[in-house]
């Protein structure tokens, strides 16, 4: 009940026609930013954050955040029309979202997409408006024991969860920690990794990171695949959506599994992406119309964008109420959050409830005024795909040197955004996970000096880990999760030899 | 360890060659952060752990999974490794980093206004080949546009040149 008395209290602070205008701004530069090659959630975040830093926090994050909504929107349409996932958690979408286009019923499509959308956002909003209170109070108790083993399992989670080789995710994770470290040790002041270097003092700013390895990667991605844009052209008017609303609640059984997937996944930090997969696969598993999965069935595009959706919201629940950011983009927000002089994590909730509750009161409108920018300007967003990429490259990349150099006011900075391009580049070929390496970078300072006074606490025992019940059984996760690959592979072997037995 | 035994013309460097130079490119990282995480010292100081306590790790992780990443990726064989890239690729990525890069170095020396405008009627011209009209309305527009949104409107001041400040800015 408490909660709903601070919602209604988070609504108020919506109240304010500016921050109505903020976002509904921030839904169509997100809608824009998705649909950009390029340009994605994260990017499109760390590029505009600079920005808002004369807002006043509420605002601002009130806009950013509905950049991210809008940028999960976004990704439909360049997937549904172009057959170009416009971010990597609408490649799912692609699979019968095209098909149908192809068919001529693009626009039954997208509404399927958006609504769906909605829905898992929805669904996730309710979740976090319930459980993000209880989480928060739950994590005041926490000692920096407690908090240095929640961030060990978030990250032992990316090992654990994800799909890239388990040595490379710890490469690429390990790097975002060591370049967190470099510049001016915040406990001792000591230099740390500058080789007299006085430009590093301030280490790496991991929204130049972020601009880099997702914007300037992107960019050179989509050149090396040669461009050949054929879109799909985008009919949608009331009837098709009147029309597919009316046949959508028959997928209710797929759109909750897809949320509920979605839900579990953001929280862990898995991710969008593999949750919009996980949830396609299941719905191909459990349909009826399985078969036809892949030709154009409208289930199949229901599952990936409710789970995607449900993901990307849900992933803020950690944010809010741990400083565990549960995407890149969740992990630009929080940067975010520190810029302005707010210390993410269980004591927002008590001392900023205006802005906690504000946000969470934004998700709710924003993801109704999302919905609303989505469905009247489709036409609008799938002609902007049509402008050739010869034009649309150049102005990202001096998007791109824009948004690094006003994050410190540095050129040097506009350089290393440029190598950062090149590394995003080769790490995306290689399959290294970027997620880790970002977030590493957000939480490395964080999670050392959590390290640090436990360890000053134990005098230097790591036995503090096992010391209570709660820290013992996060680490026990957390090792668990860095295991699993191993373990998975070392199972899969022994059921092979069993199965050949017989044989032998 | 096996020769590869097709041999595409089209590819240029092998996955499995660009996954063992990258790897030894993140050793040398790794290397670098051991050594400075050793001068800073590892161990125990007057303020609890020393400064360079928690990177030492970092570093050394760095190199132990990369070296499992090497040996990983010799130790495959047969399997298709495919290629990292084709000739044609590096050509079409070089097309996009090279322009960046020399855009880069000009924003230094001219602002960032005059250099965009540079930049984006050079990209459109060479991948683009568009027509002369088409270049100049874009490549003005838009960085008349960026120097409205950000030195007017946001008063968020970028890199100037010579020509800001023959104009007065």
């Amino acid at each position: 009940m408490e909660a709903l008395h601070s919602l209604i209290a988070g609504f108020g602070v919506l109240g304010d026609p500016m921050n109505i205008m903020y976002m509904f701004i921030g839904i169509t530069l997100g809608v824009l930013i998705g649909v950009l090659p390029g340009l994605g959630g994260a990017n499109g975040v760390a590029i505009l954050l600079p920005l808002t830093f004369s807002m006043h926090p509420t605002s601002a994050i009130i806009m950013l955040s509905c950049i991210y909504w809008g940028a999960l929107f976004g990704g439909a349409i360049t997937s549904i029309l172009f057959n170009i996932p416009g971010e990597p958690w609408s490649v799912a979408t692609t699979f019968d979202g095209y098909p149908m286009a192809q068919q001529g019923r693009a626009g039954e499509a997208l509404t399927a997409a958006f609504t769906s959308s909605f829905f898992g956002a929805l669904f996730a909003v309710i979740i976090l408006t319930f459980l993000a209170p209880v989480v928060a109070s739950f994590a005041l108790e926490f000692g920096p024991a407690e908090l240095f083993a929640v961030q060990l399992l978030t990250f032992c989670s990316f090992v654990g969860l994800g799909k890239e080789p388990p040595l490379k995710t710890i490469a690429s994770m390990m790097l975002g920690f060591a370049l967190a470290a470099v510049g001016q040790d915040p406990t001792t002041g000591q230099l740390r990794m500058t080789f007299g270097w006085y430009e590093l003092l301030h280490g790496f700013n991991f929204l130049i990171a972020v601009i880099g390895l997702f914007g300037i990667g992107e960019i050179m991605l989509t050149m090396e695949e040669g461009l050949a844009f054929k879109g799909r052209s985008a009919k949608i008017n009331p009837r098709v959506v009147l029309q597919t609303w009316a046949i959508l609640p028959r997928y209710w059984m797929t759109s909750l599994r897809g949320a509920i997937v979605g839900c579990w996944m953001g929280i862990t930090p898995g991710g969008a992406t593999p949750a919009s997969f996980m949830s396609y696969g299941l719905a191909k598993r459990f349909s009826k119309r399985g078969e036809n999965f892949g030709r154009g069935e409208i289930e199949g595009v229901v599952a990936p964008e409710t789970a995607a959706h449900a993901a990307g919201t849900s992933a803020l629940l950690p944010m809010l109420t741990l400083g565990i950011p549960g995407s890149p983009t969740a992990a630009v927000l929080l940067g975010g959050l520190l810029i302005w002089g707010l210390e993410p994590g269980p004591m927002l909730f008590v001392e900023q409830p205006d802005f906690v509750w504000g946000l969470i009161a934004s998700m709710y409108i924003g993801n109704i005024a999302g919905l609303i920018v989505v469905l009247t300007t489709v036409p609008v967003f799938a002609a902007i795909l049509r402008i050739p990429f010869s034009i649309i490259a150049p102005i990202i990349v001096t998007i791109c040197a824009i948004g690094a150099y006003t994050v410190n006011n540095a050129l040097l900075d506009i350089s290393f955004m440029l190598i950062f391009g090149v590394v995003g580049y080769a790490f995306k070929k290689l399959h290294y996970p970027l997620a880790p390496l970002v977030l590493a970078l957000v939480l490395g300072d964080m999670a050392e000096s959590n390290f640090r006074n436990a360890m000053i606490l134990s005098d230097g025992s790591l036995s503090i880990f096992w010391s209570n019940s709660l820290v013992s059984s996060i680490c026990g996760l957390a090792i668990f999760m860095l295991l699993w690959p191993a373990l998975a592979a070392g199972f899969q072997r022994l059921r092979r030899t069993m199965s050949h037995l017989p044989a032998q | 360890m096996q020769q590869d035994e097709e041999s595409n013309d089209n590819g240029l460097v092998s996955t499995r060659a660009a996954d063992v130079v990258v790897a030894l490119i993140l050793i040398g990282l790794g290397a670098l952060v051991v050594t400075d995480s050793l001068r800073l010292g590892i161990g125990w100081g007057e303020y609890g752990p020393k400064s360079g306590y928690f990177p030492f790790y970092t570093g050394l992780a760095i190199i132990l999974a990369s070296l499992g990443t090497i040996g990983v990726t010799l130790l495959r064989r047969g399997k298709a490794h495919g290629y990292f890239v084709s000739r044609g690729q590096v050509v079409h990525v070089l097309k996009v980093f090279v322009p960046s890069a020399v855009y880069v170095l000009l924003i230094g020396f001219i602002g960032i206004y005059v250099a965009s405008a540079i930049f984006i009627a050079g990209f459109m011209r060479w991948i683009g080949r568009f027509r002369w009209l088409t270049i100049i309305v874009v490549s003005l527009a838009v960085p008349f546009c960026l120097f409205l949104m950000f030195e007017i409107w946001f008063k968020v001041p970028l890199p100037k040149g010579p020509l800001e400040n023959l104009l007065g800015y």
